[in-house]
């Protein structure tokens, strides 16, 4: 499919402006961007401190066309909540309301507060963008920052010992109405997920891999490739699930070696041969298990 | 319509008639039954509100700001620990200039667990910019829940309604319950000037450089400023519908008084009633209650507490390392009385945790004031047995 025509395949509203402040390569404002482009101009963004807080512009300056709501750390999915029931106390059902949080403000901090919103199904769309550590204060590890990595309170004589948080099972196991992993790399995949959740009453919860430059220490203009490779290496897989229960992959995964996706990212420069061997493993039992899932639902 | 009913309730019915729009809330003793009671008026239909069940007094406060960002009527209620959880969003709340209003049943904080009544939860956020307060009787307390909506929403600043654990929130008093017509009257429905509207885009709460911030800041300041007249306004409005009036501070038989007791909350009534003996014995003893805790009121107690020789404090409350709280204040607020009428202050700690203030205990203040030249400490804390 050439470039051409997945442009003319996406909404034409323009909802993010030029300006904003993110860093060159950065996949965070690419996400809002199709993410708003799916959603229309009727919807509310809140975002929970995050990269975001900072790209959406300093006052008295945004760079969204939409209204949005600046808020604490660990409150989006409350957040959210209040202003979804605000709305329809005036008898607006129709504008979506989003919380838009990275993975520190979802993984960590802003969970208790998303497993509520979720317990409740809350008739929000919570995004999570996920850069896979704490870039906004300069890179320290979260609960999402993967096995091996550096980060700078995971230096490389100590590097991330634990997995990465699985967040999609914790939140498929809410039962809410609609979850699905999406990817930059794949706008059509994205755009056609956040239609459907647009459509979807409840809760519902979408995770975006944001490949990012500084705290990832590769080049600005891999982040696409990055994504793509993340999610042909099976590490990132891109699959949607119905009611906590009916789960289904949106898109061919090729299974290829992590090796090439790890090795171009300096955050894993001190990993031998033999850690990628155990990172291989790791993703191919997850894999596994995601396979049984899609057959047999859990 | 009169009623009988605990202070908790008072709060309920407060919300009731102000046709709140969102509530969110999270239980904690002894503020749970004001949101039970409001539970089942959501469920029968007499208050048509959304009730966010949230699952911390945290997200309370988030779902609060939230709606309230969107413009309509919000309202949550909570008490020490819960409070004390919500703090960081009470700077949000302020900050934001979110008309909220929040009943807070004043409880003594952990540890030791105590569920009794003491200032220190409600005094612990003195500077988060909410306004503050402070309740004796429980039809007072249905009054201000009315008043401080009509307050937020005039002012932009959101309101903390007080009252003590158990000896307000689970005691029964007959209560006026204000007309329906009469409060939308009062209170009409609330026209947000800001709020959240695809149809008209903002962003709220974004980065502010050093340029802009400490204007926000004055403003926030000026606006607690405005609140003290007002308050007064509202407060004849009112009256002029129900003929009920408290004022940001009260004055009780203080002509002439050589000693004037200060006091908040319950321990008011009780403080009167010895006021009334002592005056009886031809004592020039007086009262001066203290219901405006933010934004201070310190032009009127000024000129309350001038040219009395001497001013004992009633507080329940303790800021460690300094003394009583409203003492502190007050003595501050005094600082600029010329010396030849400005009082000696007498600051007492008592009732802590719930201990029980009775007539002979504050009988004893009383003795004790009288019979001092000059208090022997900053904080004399009164019934301490070690």
């Amino acid at each position: 499919m050439s470039q051409t025509i997945i442009k003319d395949l996406m909404p034409k509203d323009e909802l993010l402006t030029s300006g904003h402040l993110a860093c060159p390569g950065c996949a965070a404002p690419i996400a809002m961007n199709l993410v708003l482009k799916a959603l229309g101009p009727q919807t509310v963004v809140t975002l929970p401190a995050c990269c975001w807080s900072i790209i959406a512009g300093p006052w008295p300056q945004s760079s969204l066309r939409v209204p949005l709501f600046h808020t604490a750390f660990e409150t989006g999915g409350a957040t959210a909540s209040g202003i979804k029931a605000g709305l329809v106390a005036r008898g607006d059902t129709e504008t979506t309301v989003i919380a838009w949080a990275g993975d520190g403000g979802t993984f960590d901090i802003g969970l208790q507060a998303l497993s509520g919103a979720a317990e409740r199904n809350e008739d929000i769309i919570y995004f999570c963008y996920d850069n896979e550590a704490y870039m906004n204060t300069g890179v320290q590890r979260s609960s999402a920052t993967p096995w091996g990595a550096w980060t700078t309170t995971t230096p490389t004589a100590e590097p991330e010992s634990r997995p990465k948080k699985d967040i999609v099972s914790i939140l498929a196991a809410h039962g809410i109405p609609y979850i699905a992993t999406a990817s930059v790399a794949y706008p059509v995949d994205l755009v056609e997920k956040v239609e459907k959740a647009r459509t979807i009453r409840g809760t519902r919860f979408i995770h975006i891999l944001a490949p990012c430059p500084p705290g990832w220490k590769t080049q600005n203009d891999e982040t696409i490739d990055l994504a793509r490779q993340a999610v042909q290496t099976r590490i990132f897989p891109l699959f949607e699930i119905e009611n906590g229960r009916d789960w289904r992959l949106t898109v061919d995964h090729a299974g290829d070696p992590v090796g090439p996706y790890i090795r171009k990212q300096a955050r894993f420069k001190h990993l031998t041969d033999e850690h990628l061997e155990l990172i291989q493993k790791d993703v191919d039992d997850r894999w596994e298990r995601l396979q049984r899932r899609v057959e047999h639902g859990t | 319509m009169k009623k009988v009913m605990i202070g908790n309730h008072a709060v309920s019915w407060g919300v009731q008639r102000a046709r709140v729009e969102v509530i969110s809330a999270y239980p904690i003793t002894p503020q749970t039954q004001i949101v039970e009671e409001l539970s089942d008026m959501c469920a029968d239909g007499r208050l048509p509100a959304r009730y966010i069940k949230v699952e911390s007094e945290h997200s309370a406060m988030a779902a609060c700001i939230g709606a309230s960002a969107a413009g309509v009527r919000t309202f949550t209620a909570t008490s020490a620990q819960g409070l004390a959880l919500m703090h960081e969003l009470l700077h949000w709340a302020a900050g934001g200039r979110l008309p909220i209003v929040m009943a807070d049943v004043n409880r003594a904080m952990a540890p030791g667990w105590n569920i009794w009544t003491d200032q220190n939860d409600s005094l612990s956020q003195r500077d988060t910019g909410w306004i503050q307060l402070y309740c004796e009787t429980n039809q007072e307390v249905f009054d201000t829940t009315i008043q401080a909506f009509r307050l937020a929403e005039t002012i932009n600043l959101p309101v903390m309604v007080i009252l003590d654990a158990f000896f307000l929130s689970h005691t029964s008093e007959p209560v006026d319950l204000t007309d329906q017509e009469i409060v939308d009257e009062f209170l009409p429905r609330r026209e947000a000037q800001y709020k959240l509207d695809p149809a008209d885009p903002h962003a709220f709460g974004a980065l502010v450089r050093p340029d802009a911030y400490m204007e926000m800041r004055w403003q926030q300041q000026e606006a607690m400023r405005e609140t003290l007249t007002l308050m007064h306004e509202i407060e004849d409005e009112w009256a002029k519908l129900t003929g009920r009036r408290y004022g940001a501070i009260e004055k009780y038989r203080t002509e002439d008084a050589e000693l004037l007791l200060v006091t908040s909350g319950t321990i008011t009534s009780t403080a009167r009633h010895v006021v009334d003996e002592r005056r009886k014995r031809g004592e020039a003893v007086g009262l001066v209650k203290v219901k405006m805790f933010r934004p201070f009121p310190t032009g009127a107690l000024r000129e309350a507490l001038a040219g009395a020789d001497r001013v004992a404090v009633l507080d329940r409350n303790i800021s460690p390392g300094h003394g009583g709280i409203f003492a502190e204040e007050i003595r501050s607020a005094l600082y600029d009385v010329p010396l030849e009428d400005r009082p000696r202050l007498f600051g007492y700690v008592l009732g802590l945790g719930g201990r029980d203030v009775t007539p002979a205990v504050i009988d004893s203040i009383v003795e004790r004031t009288w019979s001092a030249d000059q208090p022997e400490r900053q904080d004399l804390w009164v019934g301490v047995e070690l």
